[in-house]
């Protein structure tokens, strides 16, 4: 188990980098403390894998340090590093049975066979795999072989990190549930740090302490799943997080008020500091802030779809959409009607950061 | 209960296949069975004889000669190709410029026709005139392929090696290729030598591709016929006849139709019976 610190990671797949993006990792500067649970989220060629693979030691970052427990691993190969990880794809030795897979890694690390057979015993017993030891792996399901694939990873006692990539991309959905509540229990049985790529945000919030909003290369936002529903820094973190995702309306600014077109939503808290220089100023709100009010945002209705508890209703507002959440059964207003935003959740954006 | 339609209409449509089989293999065949029971002396005179030309043949010992010969030597070229093709394949980059050459370079002695082949092999071997039999006579060994059995049946298998391991080395490319790169990275994570990435990754990953190998390797060395008889012409003595080159010789030397028509079905069969139960065995773990 260790602490995991990246110092200012560059990465780049051409050998010669000029511009923005010829970057597949702009920068990364983060610290990831002993045995917490992290979800590394973001859309599809965002950079996660890559991230992933340079932690792992698969890939050597063009710039930039790797540091485990503080002591540079940055040319350490994997099999050096002590760390597991679990592919998109299933990956098991197919000829072997799965007895033979979970002690793959400690006969190759010379462990005695009578220690290999204790501590194969103990994981199986762990990832529910006992009944199917003796079978061939090959045999198995996708999730039993995602199983395997991870117990590889659990069986070695020194692992740093464990690492997924996207594990339950082949898994049936009804079972994904059940492999992600495993995982978490594993977190918190086995107590060693992991580290989870994914794109689907259920998955990110269900499984991390920490999540880590990736966006182009970057890191937006790292936070709880609560700062990044409530506090997004940033005007991505709010689409991509939340369904539906958040509602960005361009605004302005006018003396105290914090202006919709011609509409007020808000009062310029006292601190908020506008950096100069700035293009262009957003209001960000969530659906499950705006509500029906007698005074406030005039909107005409345009669109309502039912999502079960819930009703998703699409007003417009001087040609912006605003969407809002109504729970199920409250009526919703023909035509016409009036938001408003809690001031608590409304959120002022200058060129897609958030500014407090 | 629904009634199922018939619609007779539908033969139409099977029946391009149907005649296509029928003129290219099944009326041939048929035709080697009829001549496999029957004594002819010309003039469409055919008079039945039951089994006698295969009881002939399976009890002649100039076929078990020939049988023994043709196993010993598939056998050889199988021992030799499978590893050696495997080896290369491995030594093979997997991206960059340097593949389309090794490709290139691979694919050259499938393109060459079977007759070239024994004669380029005869002429190399020679051991007055060609490169190979002169250098090694140079060497202080006696080396005459057309007089020492020895040097008759290296020669035959270096040719075959040389024509065909070619196919082997592509084919475990292929296989090689196909092996996504998450599984060298588990390997790798899992602190697997290369031995290790061979045996549990490599190898069962190219099982298949590795059957496909060795079937059509068996099947095509099993029925070799045009390069041994432009090399060797069987010789010296008949210690290369094979046993195609023997068919040949029985069926158009001698034209004893019944032998062998007899020969080639007990040929085929064993041909069959080997293959059935090499793929039996090789799938009988694989999953559906």
């Amino acid at each position: 188990m260790a602490r995991i610190g990246l110092h200012n990671v560059r990465h780049s797949y051409v050998p010669n980098p000029k511009a923005d993006e010829d970057w597949a990792l702009k920068h990364m500067d983060v610290e990831w403390q002993d045995g917490g649970a992290y979800a590394l989220l973001g859309p599809s060629g965002c950079g996660k894998t890559t991230l992933l693979n340079i932690i792992s030691g698969l890939l050597s970052p063009s710039e930039g340090t790797v540091t485990f427990d503080g002591t540079d691993v940055t040319s350490t190969p994997p099999d050096h590093r002590n760390i597991a990880q679990v592919f998109q794809f299933p990956v098991v030795y197919d000829t072997m049975t799965v007895y033979d897979n979970l002690a793959f890694p400690l006969r190759n690390r010379g462990v005695k066979e009578g220690a290999v057979d204790a501590r194969v015993r103990e994981i199986a017993t762990m990832l529910d795999l006992t009944s199917t030891l003796e079978q061939r792996a090959s045999g198995l399901t996708a999730d039993g072989k995602q199983k395997i694939s991870l117990g590889r990873g659990l069986v070695r006692s020194d692992v740093n990190v464990i690492m997924f990539d996207e594990p339950l991309t082949v898994i049936d959905p009804h079972l994904k549930w059940v492999l992600r509540s495993k995982l978490k229990e594993l977190h918190q049985r086995v107590g060693a740090t992991m580290i989870y790529v994914t794109h689907d945000q259920t998955e990110a919030l269900t499984f991390a302490d920490q999540v880590v909003v990736m966006h182009e290369g970057a890191v937006v936002q790292v936070g709880t799943p609560v700062d990044l529903f409530e506090r997004p820094q940033h005007t991505f973190v709010g689409h991509f997080i939340g369904s539906p995702g958040m509602n960005v309306l361009p605004g302005h600014i006018d003396g105290s008020k914090i202006m919709l077109g011609s509409s007020t939503v808000g009062k310029v808290p006292k601190k908020l500091e506008i950096p100069e220089h700035s293009e262009k100023l957003e209001i960000g709100v969530r659906p499950e802030f705006v509500s029906f009010s007698s005074r406030g945002v005039p909107v005409r209705v345009t669109k309502v779809s039912d999502a079960g508890r819930f009703q998703i209703v699409e007003t417009e507002h001087e040609n912006n959409t605003i969407r809002l959440l109504v729970p199920e059964g409250k009526p919703v207003p023909s035509e016409n009607a009036k938001l408003a935003f809690d001031p608590k959740y409304t959120q002022v954006y200058v060129d897609g950061w958030a500014v407090s | 209960m629904a009634s199922k339609t018939e619609n007779q209409k539908a033969w139409l449509f099977v029946l391009p296949v149907v005649l296509l089989v029928a003129f290219n293999a099944l009326i041939p065949l048929m035709t080697v069975v009829n001549y496999s029971v029957q004594e002819t002396f010309g003039d469409n005179v055919f008079f039945w004889e039951g089994v006698k030309w295969y009881e002939q043949v399976l009890n002649s010992e100039r076929f078990h000669d020939s049988l023994l010969r043709q196993l010993a030597f598939t056998g050889t070229i199988l021992i030799i190709e499978i590893p050696l093709g495997i080896a290369i394949a491995l030594t093979m980059p997997r991206k960059g410029p340097w593949v389309p050459v090794c490709l290139v370079l691979m694919a050259l002695p499938l393109l060459i026709p079977w007759n070239v082949v024994g004669a380029m092999w005869n002429i190399f071997a020679l051991p007055d005139i060609g490169l190979l039999g002169r250098t090694i006579n140079a060497l202080g060994i006696e080396y005459n392929f057309t007089q020492q059995p020895v040097a008759a049946w290296m020669t035959t298998v270096l040719m075959d090696v040389w024509h065909w391991t070619s196919l082997v080395v592509l084919l475990a490319y292929a296989g090689l290729c196909a092996i996504p790169d998450a599984y060298y990275q588990a390997a790798k994570i899992d602190g697997a030598g290369s031995w290790a990435v061979f045996r549990y990754i490599q190898l069962p990953k190219m099982k298949r591709v590795l059957t496909i190998a060795i079937l059509l390797r068996f099947m095509d060395s099993f029925m070799i016929y045009t390069e041994p008889f432009v090399l060797t012409g069987g010789g010296p003595g008949n210690t290369t006849t094979f046993l195609s080159i023997d068919l040949v010789k029985v069926a158009l030397g001698q034209f004893d139709l019944g032998p062998a028509a007899a020969m080639s079905l007990i040929y085929f069969l064993i041909v069959l019976l080997v293959c059935w139960v090499f793929y039996t065995l090789m799938m009988r773990n694989e999953e559906v």
